[in-house]
């Protein structure tokens, strides 16, 4: 088997005359997290729905775990785990009733059910609520139940449909602990997101906007590369400056931090201070100071989202 | 193997939650009991005590006895007095009573010349003996009702004489099998069971699919290995259970409050009883896989349910039916089930000599299963 789980090239799907996802080309290394980083309807389910064989690509080659999509898509079930964006276990059972009927769906009986389901009622602190209808539970106890489902039967790759948009940052922390055990011991992970500190942690990632793919790489690769300088400036009268600043063809985006400015230059300005400062009207008291990239600033100069 | 067990994972989830949907359960309980008691008590069709009036032109001793003899016969209950027949007329069309009896001025010749009574010599003249004792007027639009004043058009008058009543010998004997005493509960006991099982087994499989698609749990369902012929087999089989407990609700009950007897042996009513039963669980398996919502699937349940109440045999004779409504008849599975059920339960018959329902009812289960297996798909195009 090849190094990659997941290749996929020019895979296209529309709905009606809606380009969900255009011509995504995708390397996904063994082992690895790769994240799918976008905005709310950048086509993210549709990418992740084509590739565990959901949806049928309208056009385009997939090849998941060396089986062939949309073909081979009900060989491929037994090798990986999903987990929706919605909770997609019954709320009218219990947390175990849950894990037995996943378990018992994937062939696990006897003593090997009970074994397993009691291991991913340790890992994901779910013993004490094992008894408790699953409608009843916090979003971040429904987020690890519905992560304990999805590799109760040990796929070899997980996808994790923003696996944690209904959580609080604690949960999150906890959760991404959690991937990278699971990625420690050989599990591929493909994950959604539209956070940036989470986009952070992936080994690789994807930046998507309206279907197109407009970067990937490593966040440092990302950042490295990105085509803009940061420039924080530290002044009086911010909101006027962001207005002036704006103006200017070179500055990509400018936004507010507090009472800080954060600029976007393009790279093709080669002094970005000394401009800043003689056409931006910055007066003597400003501070002006290049900064490190953030994966937001690539956000932002890749997708060319708004000018904030 | 692995297949059977996943049936089985389905199966017991299913079972699961149908123990925590306590309205579900309700229904499952309430539906047979209340059908059972509503129609049993007010379908009918032996009418008696018909509201009616009375216009006595002739105001005689003989007129009053015609009438307490009227009375006796419980078909009719006399409740008001009329002047003319103007005003009878115009309290049927007000609804005050169904029918009113004009007692002619001259109902004491009438009667002694009647051929009934025979009392007259010498023998009186043809049309002297054709002449009625007297005319019922009677709000027609009702059929039952009608049909109800219309048996009394022969009754025996010479009673009301005091004579020994002649002695009438009627053209045909008729030996009433299976309901000799005519009670209308022992032909809609066993019908019953097929309109509830229609009723509340389409309804709980119509919602299945759709309520797992609804709440999400598809999208999860469709990337484990479960195939869809194993997911229908895993929601269908506790309802079968639903549906034995839901028979036995009603014939228990009919039994024991309305007395009808239950003839057929135990092998036949189950035989006869679990064809219907799978028959209608693909059916709605089927209607699930249509619809797109809950809201849909109960209005396709209501679609399919009120043909089967009309159409099948159970309220009025398929016999009696036009051609094409007895083509529609014979696709519904009601149709054949309550000729079966009747047949075991009334008549004591073995489903295997009623070969074509049997056979129509196992294929369209084996039909059903596979259409809805087929429109099943394990993605989300």
């Amino acid at each position: 088997m090849s190094q990659y789980v997941i290749q996929a090239s020019k895979l296209s799907r529309d709905f009606g005359d809606l380009k969900a996802i255009q011509d995504l080309d995708l390397e996904v290394e063994k082992g690895r997290i790769y994240g799918f980083l976008g905005p709310n309807g950048c086509g993210k389910t549709t990418a992740i729905r084509m590739l565990t064989g959901l949806l049928k690509p309208s056009s385009g080659e997939v090849h998941v775990l060396g089986l062939e999509l949309p073909k081979d898509a009900e060989k491929l079930r037994l090798h990986i785990g999903y987990m929706t964006q919605k909770f997609s276990l019954y709320d009218d059972l219990t947390v175990k009733e849950n894990l037995q009927f996943i378990a018992k769906i994937y062939g696990l009986s006897g003593q090997n059910q009970k074994r397993r389901i009691d291991e991913l009622l340790h890992i994901y602190r779910l013993e004490q609520s094992k008894n408790q209808l699953a409608g009843s539970m916090s979003g971040g106890q429904r987020q690890r139940l519905g992560l304990s489902a999805a590799v109760l039967h040990k796929p070899e790759l997980l996808f994790l449909d923003e696996p944690t948009s209904a959580v609080d940052p604690e949960s999150r922390r906890e959760f991404w602990e959690q991937l990278f055990d699971l990625s420690d011991q050989g599990t591929s992970i493909l994950v959604s997101t539209h956070y940036m500190d989470e986009a952070e942690r992936c080994h690789k990632l994807a930046i998507l906007e309206s279907g197109v793919k407009r970067a990937d790489g490593s966040p440092e690769e990302l950042m490295q590369q990105m085509g803009a300088h940061v420039v924080e400036i530290a002044s009086s009268n911010i909101r006027q400056l962001k207005q002036n600043l704006m103006q200017l063809p070179d500055v990509i985006s400018a936004a507010q931090l507090g009472a800080r400015l954060r600029i976007l230059v393009k790279d093709s300005v080669a002094d970005p201070l000394a401009l800043l400062t003689q056409q931006g009207g910055i007066d003597s008291t400003a501070n002006l100071s290049i900064v490190r990239p953030s994966l937001e600033d690539v956000f932002v100069t890749c997708t060319g989202e708004e000018r904030v | 193997m692995n297949s059977l067990f996943r049936i089985y994972a389905i199966f017991s989830k299913e079972l699961t939650q149908l123990r925590r949907d306590k309205m579900t359960f309700g229904m499952v309980i309430m539906i047979p009991l209340i059908q059972l008691l509503m129609f049993g008590y007010a379908i009918n069709t032996n009418v008696r005590h018909i509201p009616v009036g009375v216009v006595d032109y002739s105001q005689t001793g003989l007129s009053r006895v015609l009438i307490q003899t009227i009375s006796a016969t419980q078909v009719v209950k006399f409740t008001h007095h009329y002047v003319n027949a103007q005003q009878a007329e115009a309290a049927i069309a007000r609804a005050e009573v169904r029918a009113v009896l004009v007692i002619p001025k001259d109902v004491s010749q009438r009667l002694v010349r009647h051929r009934t009574v025979g009392l007259a010599s010498p023998p009186s003249s043809d049309e002297e003996t054709s002449r009625p004792v007297a005319q019922w007027i009677v709000d027609g639009s009702d059929t039952m009702i009608a049909a109800g004043i219309k048996s009394l058009r022969n009754m025996p008058l010479a009673e009301l004489l005091s004579k020994p009543a002649n002695r009438n010998i009627p053209t045909f004997e008729i030996a009433l099998l299976y309901n000799p005493e005519q009670r209308s509960a022992v032909n809609i006991v066993p019908g019953l069971v097929a309109v509830i099982l229609t009723m509340t087994m389409i309804m709980f499989t119509s919602g299945a699919i759709v309520r797992e698609r609804e709440r999400g749990n598809l999208e999860m369902l469709i990337t484990t290995p479960v195939r869809p012929i194993e997911l229908m087999l895993g929601k269908i089989i506790p309802y079968i259970f639903v549906g034995v407990v839901q028979v036995v609700i009603i014939l228990g009950l009919g039994n024991i409050v309305f007395n009808v007897p239950v003839n057929g042996g135990l092998w036949q009513l189950s035989g006869a009883i679990l064809l219907f039963i799978t028959a209608s669980l693909t059916l709605g398996l089927v209607l699930s896989t249509i619809a797109k919502n809950q809201l849909q699937s109960t209005q396709m349940t209501i679609f399919v349910l009120l043909p089967s109440i009309l159409l099948s045999g159970f309220v009025f004779p398929y016999e009696g039916m036009p051609e094409v409504a007895q083509y529609i008849a014979e696709a519904l599975p009601a149709t054949h089930f309550v000729r079966l059920i009747r047949g075991v339960v009334l008549r004591d018959v073995e489903i295997i000599d009623m070969t074509f329902d049997v056979y129509w009812l196992a294929l369209f289960t084996l039909a059903g299963l596979m259409v809805a297996s087929l429109r099943f798909k394990k993605n989300l195009d």
